[in-house]
């Protein structure tokens, strides 16, 4: 019997655990990164956004932060379009996480404004008041280059001596925003993925100002963080006196402004609420 | 009498020991995250931040206090169910002190921001071959050990032994291969999905070769040395070993139900992990079965309150983790504080109380003496079990309370919720975890306080008899 022969008996135990092993793990290196199934617009990193990458990883951010939008309603009406594998060649280590205490970050390129990030970095409460995110003050120091260019090499992304030249006189902070602001931003997901709003844009709360104080409430969760608690504006506009159609402004708030920064609040607030955040917004004036 | 035999003894002790400092360290990290979790103020960058202790936490907990303590135990048993002393004895030494070594190395360089950012193998390449070495010293150790027995059969411990050697080695090299930047950092070998499907394959069995085998070796051999019965079914004992070890190897990919690897993969995950709840359950009746006509030691023997609280733990770890698995559910709790939950389960409640067992049955053996206090024992046992369920139940009902609320829509279809809406809701949870935290860490130290008693009232009497 095999229990009274220990060499055999380890050959045959590594054989059992070999089975599985090379049926889920080492067989699906043959599909998975399939040049076929490769996305063209998918681009490595540039060297800033290398080191920014570096920091995420430095400072264990996918301990709390996924990098993976899953096809279910939940995830791509909060997030995006849902993630596929061909976004991620590049991606050594992959950083899809395993727990969201924060927000999955996949789509978080091009959302914010750079302005945003700083402040959200520096100071997390202050643009989202009850965050338990850690303040990264501390990125504000210079960022180490001495290994960008073996970083590039060993990758084999391409660069010019010029990137890495570039590279002097940045900060940290300037890293990982660079890197944030190229997550998931590879696909053009946002142009094909703005829904159109269904029906007629008309206000249903008109001059009802028993909305505002719930307006203004929700103004001040989701707006105020870039548009100041008073409306007079910081990283986006001054919003007093605003002389554009309820319409507009609805679908401004809905939708977002791409070119502006200006995310989209219609996923998470839906129609009703977004109607009444414009009615606070309308109400509001200089004098 | 282990004198006359030659056992290797004192190696033990040193692992035993160590393994316990390893222990706390984890637990106050523990504890000290959850805190964090709760009130962020609580982080002090850059090296105390949650980012960076959280893998401290991990490491401390499944390679200080879990391979830490397998390593005294495998040394323990395999002379014992051989008959033989340790082959080495010498490299045995060396191997205590590499790898308390790798484990101060591994606190350090991560707090330092040092991180491969893969979970349990975050270890940046130059730590990473330390572990290599040690787990080679170690394996060859135990391996020469059961070759040179004057037992001729080979007791199911030692199966399950032999298992975790080859099954370690296996899983940390292919998983670890980086390509080095310099000393202090390196890139995964592996790109994107792929280096997921990998990361998720040694993820999942680091479960299967460090936190069921090794436990599994540990129960089949203390629980009758414990309860003075042999264990129900040598027969069943074989089917559920190569099931288990056949099976578990497949199921990786559950981590990543929904994400972009191949459905196919995806559906072979879930389908063996559902199947693996045969292997892991047959160990649970060839436990309670060896109990038949021995009920009543649960009340008499405090041994045997661990250890079958901590089979049952198993028990229901291993039916609450093949449901996780299945897709559905999957898309409802995965990413919540369910899983922090089913987690500590396992390592607080199945683990660490057969170790726990384990350790009070050795250490009066090894020094010599009694236990210093079985009321105190029970105390221990009582603290931690409140502390785990606390934390366990408050994170399942926090995690089904969150994905209810992510999942929550409005009539238009939007979403009902913002991601931070659903996170504040979680705070008077968190705080309950932090609190299950301190009753578990108030439980280790009656435990160490326990210990320590004992070894020093060995080490009295030990003099007394020199005098």
């Amino acid at each position: 019997m095999i229990e009274k022969k220990p060499i055999i008996f380890l050959l045959l135990a590594t054989a059992t655990i070999l089975v599985g092993t090379i049926i889920t793990m080492v067989l699906p290196f043959r599909w998975i990164n399939d040049p076929k199934l490769a996305i063209a617009s998918v681009k490595p990193y540039t060297p800033l956004q290398l080191e920014g990458r570096d920091i995420y990883i430095r400072e264990g951010c996918n301990n709390c932060h996924t990098q993976t939008v899953r096809p279910l309603l939940s995830d791509t009406e909060r997030y995006g379009e849902y993630s596929k594998s061909g976004e991620f060649v590049y991606d050594q280590p992959f950083l899809w996480g395993s727990r969201r205490n924060g927000p999955d970050l996949a789509r978080i390129g091009g959302k914010y404004p750079d302005a945003w990030h700083v402040k959200h970095m520096k100071d997390p409460r202050s643009m989202v008041p009850r965050s338990n995110m850690p303040a990264y003050d501390f990125l504000n120091r210079p960022l180490d280059t001495s290994l960008s260019e073996k970083k590039m090499k060993a990758l084999r992304f391409p660069y010019t001596p010029a990137d890495i030249q570039a590279l002097q006189g940045k900060s940290e902070m300037d890293a990982i925003i660079a890197y944030m602001q190229k997550v998931g931003n590879d696909i053009p997901w946002r142009k094909t993925g703005t829904a159109a709003v269904l029906g007629e844009l008309k206000n249903p709360f008109q001059d009802n100002m028993s909305v505002l104080p719930e307006g203004q409430k929700l103004y001040a969760e989701h707006c105020a963080q870039c548009h100041g608690i008073e409306l007079k504006g910081e990283v986006g506009p001054d919003l007093r006196d605003m002389d554009q159609p309820d319409s507009k402004v609805f679908s401004s708030v809905y939708g977002g402004i791409a070119a502006g920064g200006m995310p989209a609040f219609g996923d998470t607030l839906g129609k009703e609420r977004t109607w009444k955040v414009v009615t606070y917004l309308k109400s509001v004036h200089k004098h | 009498m282990n004198q006359q035999e030659g056992y290797a003894d004192d190696i033990v002790k040193g692992f035993v020991i160590w393994s316990m400092v390893w222990g706390l360290v984890a637990v106050l990290v523990g504890v000290f995250i959850s805190f964090q979790i709760a009130f962020p103020q609580l982080n002090f960058p850059p090296y105390l931040t949650y980012g960076r202790l959280r893998p401290i936490h991990t490491n401390a907990g499944i390679f200080g206090w879990g391979i830490g303590s397998f390593m005294a135990f495998f040394i323990y048993i395999t002379q014992r169910l051989t008959r033989t002393s340790l082959w080495s004895p010498g490299l045995a030494k060396a191997q205590l002190w590499l790898f308390n070594i790798v484990i101060a190395l591994a606190a350090v360089t991560l707090a330092m921001g040092m991180n491969r950012s893969k979970e349990y193998a975050e270890l940046e390449w130059p730590v990473a071959s330390l572990v290599v070495v040690l787990w080679v010293i170690f394996a060859v150790n135990i391996v020469m050990t059961i070759v040179k027995r004057r037992e001729e059969q080979m007791y199911i411990s030692l199966w399950y032994i032999l298992a975790t050697l080859v099954g370690v080695a296996v899983l940390y090299l292919v998983n670890n291969a980086s390509i080095p930047v310099s000393l202090t950092k390196s890139y995964s070998a592996y790109a994107g999905a792929n280096d997921a499907n990998v990361q998720w394959w040694y993820g999942h069995n680091a479960v299967a070769m460090v936190l069921t085998t090794p436990p599994l070796a540990i129960f089949y051999y203390f629980l009758p040395k414990t309860t003075g019965v042999p264990i129900y079914s040598h027969r069943m004992g074989v089917i559920a070993f190569w099931s288990l070890i056949f099976m578990y190897l497949w199921t990786g990919a559950h981590h990543l139900l929904w994400a972009p690897v191949p459905d196919w993969v995806q559906t072979l995950a879930m389908g063996f992990s559902v199947m693996l709840i045969a292997p892991s359950w047959a160990a649970v009746f060839n436990g309670y079965f060896s109990m038949n006509g021995q009920w009543h030691q649960m009340r008499e023997n405090y041994l045997v309150k661990f250890l079958i609280f901590g089979i049952t733990f198993y028990g229901m770890q291993t039916l609450q983790g093949p449901s996780q698995s299945i897709r559905t559910f999957s898309a409802f709790i995965h990413f919540t504080d369910w899983v922090p939950g089913h987690v500590h389960m396992g390592t607080l409640g199945w683990v660490s109380l057969v170790l726990f067992a384990a350790i009070y049955y050795t250490i009066p053996r090894l020094y010599h003496t009694e236990i210093y206090s079985v009321g105190l024992a029970n105390v221990h046992f009582w603290l931690v079990l409140t502390g785990q369920l606390i934390f366990s139940i408050t994170m399942w009902i926090a995690g089904v309370q969150q994905a209810a609320m992510l999942n929550a829509t409005n009539p238009d279809g939007s979403l009902h919720y913002s991601f931070i809406e659903t996170m504040v809701e979680l705070y008077p949870y968190w705080h309950m975890r932090a609190v299950g935290g301190v009753i578990y860490l108030a439980g280790l130290l009656v435990f160490l306080y326990n210990i320590y008693q004992t070894i020093t009232g060995g080490k009295a009497q030990a003099a007394a008899q020199r005098a």
